[in-house]
């Protein structure tokens, strides 16, 4: 494939923001850093356009650039027809930005940030009124307006900081990431609320996302690509030369978990994913053939073929740039672990667990049991509770209720060294940013008591495991976030320990490095080691065994991921994905969530 | 809303602009508290504290006296150092407890009459007295032999007195002490304190709070609205300045009804002047707090920046005319070395024009170079 | 666990020292302060400005001039030739002396009446002018000597010989230097230790820390040996400074010195610590380094005596481990004050350190949120 996939523009339509080879560099430590290299690029006014790319491709640089907050050091962006650098503040006046993290003051109340961001945007008082009410009706904070911003959930942060941005009708709209770590039943909304401002209010938006899923829900989609543009179209048209090379495929004698495992890295295979109760394969071309001498040798084999769907075609289009690297490959002694290593002990116990901050629950009632050698989800939101419970686990905060215990004890009264016996993987990848990547690896061997030839062994095998080699002596801040991820990994399993906690891994990392560092954690669960992981990517709980989905706090249910599905089954919805059933389960507690 | 409307929106809505972030900025002082326990709180603490902790004035200095032969004469003498309100003497024997008190600190000095006292003071030559003083803190030394001295100036008058004959001093001094005539010290700590004081209000309110908002995401949103770099500053030294006044009413209205510091100048003049200090303060404050963008270095730079230079390098207690030439320079870069001029000179000597007009117009200055440069320096623009 | 301990402290010197940013204000202000200050921070003065307004222009009261010129502590910077110009001239800080010597000043002499010798003297600064009066009286006391001597008067029935000890020329320079230690270690530390805390927990690496192995007195003698270390270098420099730059006299043994720089560092550094683990943000261990660190310098001792404060104020000041180091390093200097007359000072730096050590090992596990 070749850029020529790139569609030409209807002539139709003006333009809203024109990149005409913009180029942008950064200096972190003694690296530098290519952000934009001439990125030209066009979004056309009245339209929803996707800007799409993995962590580090560009995204919010390009973006900021456009909002004169950025000068490029080579190169012109115009918005609306006015140069962005050169008269900024004309830009900044006609369009609306919403930054990562939503630019909100959290000590200011819904009604205060509203104020002062119709303030600064030099909204009229007497227009105030009939604005306000229109914006808390499209985004339904009406409610809440003495609420502090700082006690909103992601879900009600990310619309007032919409709602901000739209104090004064803007005829631009950037959005950075609106949808990070936010419910999905919010994120429909956002959805639903950006299309009505494009039909209605003739808006024109750009917005980047880390959700593949939602680049179809654009009308145009840009890929960027370690700062260049991979190709621009609607998302259909990237789709297209994937046609007759995608396949879903069941091995009735294996875990796919396993049989993904398999596939990745085969000669002719772009990717494999799990996907429901099947993998999902893409093939490097359309012989039938070639996929199904994958599956020679394996007993009860199925293959069926499916429609490519976006995210197929930007995994490949990310595969030319960097083919997918050997790993760990999958190695005879993993066979042997199997689906009986699952009626293990219990390793982890919690009985109605609770947390309490002042009058508010963080967590409540919550109550679950991890066998060893189990990959356990927890499923939710931002607020839903999630890391509150595993920082109990781990020993790092009292709970206020219910009991629980990790390998047979309560690490918070056990005896320091139990805590070897776990690893913690904080969200953010909690490193020490000033130390090189060998001396946090260096630090944290010491630290699980590892010395002499063994450490210096587990030493080499982090570096070469998780490929930081090449990497060991820079400092681990100015690390791109994947290989931050990586880092943070390689720290967290050097003592192998028997349970790994790991908060949100895969939060802000692109599609590549979230597939690579799935693989690894399934390798681990093969050798044995038990697995505690949470996410807000529903599709990343298809990996795991079992999974369970928090909101506000609680448990809504427990099960495999198919279990969990099947509740959302019915004669419409015949294979319901397991964010359909999040938000069924979220819907069928009513209203109650609205908060 | 075309192009050239919203510039104009850009120019005319400043006032609209500048009021929405003076009030935001009000809203989050009051939500959280610290900003207003460092205006009210901190004065408050540390004037009480040092207020009545910082005194350079000895007074019941403990000392020595050895007379190795009482008679009337040692015990007038005596006598002389009993009244005086700077000593509590002890009467010792001899000097080996006299030195061996010195040595353990018990008594500050030691004033020795030796057995031949009374014949010598009848001699042309008189009676030599020996005194000895710890000199380890030199200052305090130096105080307690000019007390000596004075004990000693009274007591001579009071002999000729009582002998009916004149002094036979031939030159005596006629001191003369201006705006401070009892020479208390409290009167010139409490004005300088005040500005030791206000240097770290400055800096405390402002070092952190433009780093803070860069590291919560919060500029980046402020800058993509119309705002002016302008506005986002006098936004910030708004809110805060009215918190300093506030902090500073409460300082000078506690020195003169608290330490009875009198207040000659005029109330306008030092509150013009006060202004002009504050500004420099948190200016500095800003500059620190944009250059370092990290709450870290910040609150590093802040402690090294403002508090010890303020308190040594400023004329609050070490005299700045004594220090060598090139340490003369450097004090000029402290702004509180200025406003103790003008703090001292306006509470106990009065509007001194010639004092206050020059000492205010560096405060202008560097008022004007901290906030130019932080300006500067606060580019609109991330990069 | 002396592995883990020593791994912790590798990791905490690094994350120090391996940003150019904090390597500059960790190392090079206390050297650049200790010279700036040691001059700066001096009780003697020097150059007094004074104007001398003589309406006797007789031999004698020229031989009276001769006595402030040729001292090192007075400058003359103005002649006046009327009363009017006196008030002014002091006012606007023209001079902070001014010497009046009366049209009769040599008649009264000759015919053996006192002569009087006004001095008006600025009061704003109450310790300058006290000072300046001494040295006026001492030039004066000069005068009346050698006068008494030249025309055989009999001279006054007593007389003072004034001797110091420890420090004969009264250098406050002696009496600062030493202090000028206790001063910036005591910075150092706060700066090195109060924010560290923080700081890891509000980047999330504080959680990883309490994960690991590590007990929380591992963590805490891991943290707190890079500010002790730094601390016992620094004031290595600077004594060597204040001995060969400053020529201040070092009387007693290095060793003494060394167990209270140790015990001092210990409590400073326990302290520092427990500002931090009681701060969830950097921004409070901000304030609570200033307040700890202001009071903790004016209440010392390092610049006004703790014998001149009142009784409550006194007593606040034992909770102070400055206080003690002010003590220690100054006896040692100027006196030679052998270890076992120091054990007073020892102990309550012991104790404020355990005491803070054991507090902070505390807030650590319980302050979490």
């Amino acid at each position: 494939m070749s850029p020529a996939k790139i569609q030409s523009m209807p002539a139709a339509g003006e333009i809203a923001l024109e990149a005409d080879a913009v180029t942008k560099k950064f200096v972190a430590g003694k690296r530098v850093v290519h952000a934009l290299r001439e990125v030209s690029m066009q979004v056309r006014k009245g339209l929803v356009t996707g800007l799409i790319g993995p962590d580090g491709a560009g995204k919010t640089t390009l973006m900021r650039t456009a909002a004169g907050l950025l000068a490029p050091d080579n190169g012109k962006i115009s918005v609306l027809g006015i140069d962005a650098t050169r008269n900024s503040i004309e830009v900044q006046s006609t369009i609306g930005y919403m930054p990562q993290r939503f630019g909100l003051y959290e000590d200011l109340s819904v009604a205060e940030n509203l104020d002062l961001y119709a303030d600064l945007r030099g909204v009229p008082p007497h227009d105030r009124p009939d604005r306000y009410r229109e914006l808390m009706s499209m985004t339904g904070l009406g409610p809440f307006t003495a609420r502090l911003a700082g006690r909103l959930s992601g879900g009600m942060k990310q619309k007032l900081g919409l709602a901000c941005t739209l104090v004064s009708p803007p005829r631009f709209l950037i959005l950075d990431e609106p949808t990070v770590g936010v419910d999905p039943v919010s994120r429909r909304e956002l959805w639903s609320i950006v299309y009505r401002l494009v039909r209605e209010e003739g808006m024109s938006v750009l917005l980047s996302t880390a959700y593949l899923d939602e680049a179809e829900r654009c009308d145009e989609v840009v890929v960027l690509h370690d700062g260049k543009v991979l190709g621009a179209g609607t998302p259909k048209s990237f789709s297209g030369p994937l046609e007759g090379r995608t396949w879903r495929v069941r091995v009735s004698s294996m875990k796919n978990r396993i049989l993904q495992e398999r596939l990745v890295g085969r000669p002719g295979v772009i990717d494999a994913v799990v996907q429901g109760e099947a993998v999902r394969l893409v093939m490097e071309d359309a012989e039938e053939e070639k996929a199904t001498r994958l599956l020679s040798g394996m007993e009860g084999a199925s293959i069926t073929p499916v429609a490519p769907r976006f995210e197929d075609s930007f995994i490949s289009l990310l595969r030319q740039k960097r083919p997918e690297t050997p790993g760990s490959p999958p190695d005879a002694k993993k066979t042997a672990a199997g689906p009986e290593a699952m009626s293990g002990e219990m390793v982890i116990e919690v009985q109605d667990l609770q947390r309490r901050f002042g009058d508010f629950y963080a967590v409540k009632g919550v109550t679950f049991g991890v066998r060893k050698g189990e990959v356990f989800g927890l499923l939710g939101a931002n607020g839903a509770g999630k890391s509150t419970t595993f920082r109990m686990l781990c020993g790092l905060l009292p709970p206020s209720g219910g009991s629980l215990s990790v390998a047979g004890v309560d690490l918070r009264r056990a005896a320091a060294s139990a805590r070897a016996r776990i690893g913690y993987m904080s969200q953010k990848f909690s490193l020490y940013g000033n130390l090189s990547v060998r001396q946090n690896i260096e630090f944290f061997s010491s630290a699980y008591g590892l010395s002499g030839a063994g450490r210096k062994e587990r030493i080499g095998w982090a570096l070469e495991e998780f490929e930081l080699q090449p990497l060991a002596s820079a400092t681990s801040a100015d690390l791109p976030l994947g290989f931050k991820q990586r880092l943070a990994m390689a720290c967290s399993l050097m003592h192998e320990p028997d349970i790994i906690f790991l908060d949100e891994p895969t939060s802000g990392v692109d599609p590549l490095a979230r597939r690579e560092f799935w693989r690894r954690i399934g390798s681990q669960a093969e050798e044995g080691v038990t697995v505690l992981v949470t996410t807000h990517f529903m599709e990343e709980a298809e990996y795991c065994d079992r999974i369970a989905i928090m909101a506000a706090g609680e448990i809504l249910s427990i099960g495999s991921p198919s279990e969990i599905k099947s509740l959302a089954r019915t004669p419409e919805l015949p294979e319901p994905t397991l964010e359909d059933a999040f938000i069924s389960l979220i819907t069928g507690r009513s209203g109650e969530k609205a908060a | 809303m075309s192009g050239n409307l919203a510039g104009k929106t850009a120019k005319t809505g400043g006032g609209m602009r500048l009021k929405g972030l003076i009030r935001k900025e009000f809203l989050q002082v009051l939500r959280d508290p610290s900003s207003i326990a460092i205006a009210f709180l901190m004065p408050l603490l540390l004037l009480l504290l040092f207020g009545y902790g910082v005194s350079l004035d000895a007074e019941n200095v403990p000392v020595a006296l050895v007379a190795e032969q009482p008679n009337a004469d040692t015990s007038s003498f005596v006598g002389a150092f009993r009244q005086s309100r700077y000593f509590s003497p002890v009467v010792m024997p001899g000097m080996r407890e006299a030195v061996e008190a010195l040595d353990s600190r018990r008594i500050d000095a030691i004033v020795h009459m030796r057995q031949d006292f009374s014949r010598r003071m009848r001699s042309a030559d008189g009676a030599p007295v020996q005194v000895i003083v710890n000199g380890m803190d030199a200052n305090n030394a130096r105080l307690v032999q000019g007390y000596v001295e004075g004990v000693w100036a009274t007591w001579l008058r009071g002999e000729a007195l009582a002998a009916g004959r004149q002094l036979d001093i031939p030159v005596q001094v006629d001191e003369r002490v201006w705006f401070n005539s009892e020479l208390k010290s409290r009167n010139f700590i409490v004005p300088g304190l005040i500005a030791i004081i206000m240097t770290l209000i400055g800096a405390l309110l402002t070092a952190m709070i433009m780093a803070r908002e860069w590291e919560r995401g919060t500029m980046e949103a402020l800058m993509v609205t119309p705002v002016t770099i302008r506005e986002v500053i006098v936004g910030k030294l708004v809110p805060y300045y009215i918190l300093g006044m506030g902090g500073m009413t409460l300082s000078v209205a506690m020195a003169v009804g608290l330490f009875g510091v009198p207040l000659k100048g005029s109330i306008g003049v030092l509150f013009l002047t006060s202004s002009l200090f504050l500004l420099a303060a948190l200016g500095m404050g800003l500059l620190i707090s944009v250059i370092a963008r990290n709450q870290f270095v910040a609150g590093q730079a802040a402690i090294i920046a403002t508090f010890l230079p303020a308190f040594i390098l400023s004329g609050f207690l070490f005299d700045i005319s004594s220090m060598p030439a090139p340490v003369q320079v450097i004090t000029h870069a402290v702004a509180a070395r200025y406003f103790i001029e003008i703090l001292q000179t306006l509470f106990l000597a009065g509007n001194v024009w010639p004092v206050i007009v020059p000492n205010a117009a560096a405060l202008l200055l560097m008022a004007a170079f901290f906030l130019g440069v932080a300006r500067k320096k606060s580019r609109k623009r991330l990069d | 666990m002396a592995r883990r301990i020593f791994s912790l402290m590798i990791k905490e010197f690094l994350a120090i020292l391996r940003d150019k940013k904090s390597r500059v204000v960790v190392f090079v202000p206390p050297i650049i302060q200790v010279l700036v200050f040691g001059y700066a921070a001096t009780f003697d003065l020097k150059n007094v400005p004074y104007a001398i307004y003589n309406e006797d222009s007789s031999g004698v009261s020229r031989q009276l001039e001769a006595g402030f010129k040729g001292s090192p502590h007075f400058q003359e910077v103005r002649r006046i030739g009327s009363n009017g110009e006196i008030a002014p001239l002091i006012d606007r800080k023209g001079a902070l002396l001014v010497i009046h010597i009366g049209p009769q000043f040599s008649r009264d002499l000759t015919a053996e009446r006192p002569a009087v010798v006004q001095v008006i003297v600025d009061g704003r600064n109450s310790n300058t002018a006290l000072l300046a009066l001494n040295y006026v009286r001492t030039v004066i006391t000069a005068f009346n000597d050698t006068y008494v001597s030249d025309s055989g008067r009999a001279g006054p029935p007593a007389r003072l010989e004034t001797r110091a000890w420890f420090n004969p020329n009264l250098e406050s320079r002696w009496f600062i230097v030493p202090g000028i230690v206790g001063l910036l270690l005591l910075v150092v530390t706060i700066l090195v230790t109060a924010l560290s805390v923080a700081r890891e927990r509000e980047q999330g690496t504080f959680d990883q820390l309490l994960v690991t192995p590590f007990r929380p007195a591992e963590i805490l003698i891991g943290k707190a040996l890079p500010g002790f270390i730094i601390g016992i270098g620094e004031a290595t420099v600077i004594i060597l400074i204040a001995v060969f730059w400053f020529r201040v006299p070092l009387n007693g043994s290095p060793a003494t010195l060394y167990a209270g720089i140790v015990l001092y560092l210990f409590s400073t550094v326990a302290v520092g610590l427990m500002i931090s683990s009681l701060s969830v943000t950097q921004q409070q261990g901000l304030l609570g380094a200033f307040l700890f660190v202001v009071p903790a310098v004016i209440l010392s001792g390092f610049t006004t005596p703790i014998a001149n404060m009142p009784h409550l104020i006194q007593q606040i000041t034992y909770l102070n481990p400055m206080r003690y180091f002010m003590v220690i390093i100054r006896g040692v200097f100027l006196e030679g004050t052998p270890a076992s007359a120091l054990l007073g000072q020892f102990w309550p730096l012991a104790v404020i350190g355990l005491f803070n050590m054991a507090l902070a090992g505390w807030m650590f596990r319980r302050r979490l949120y």
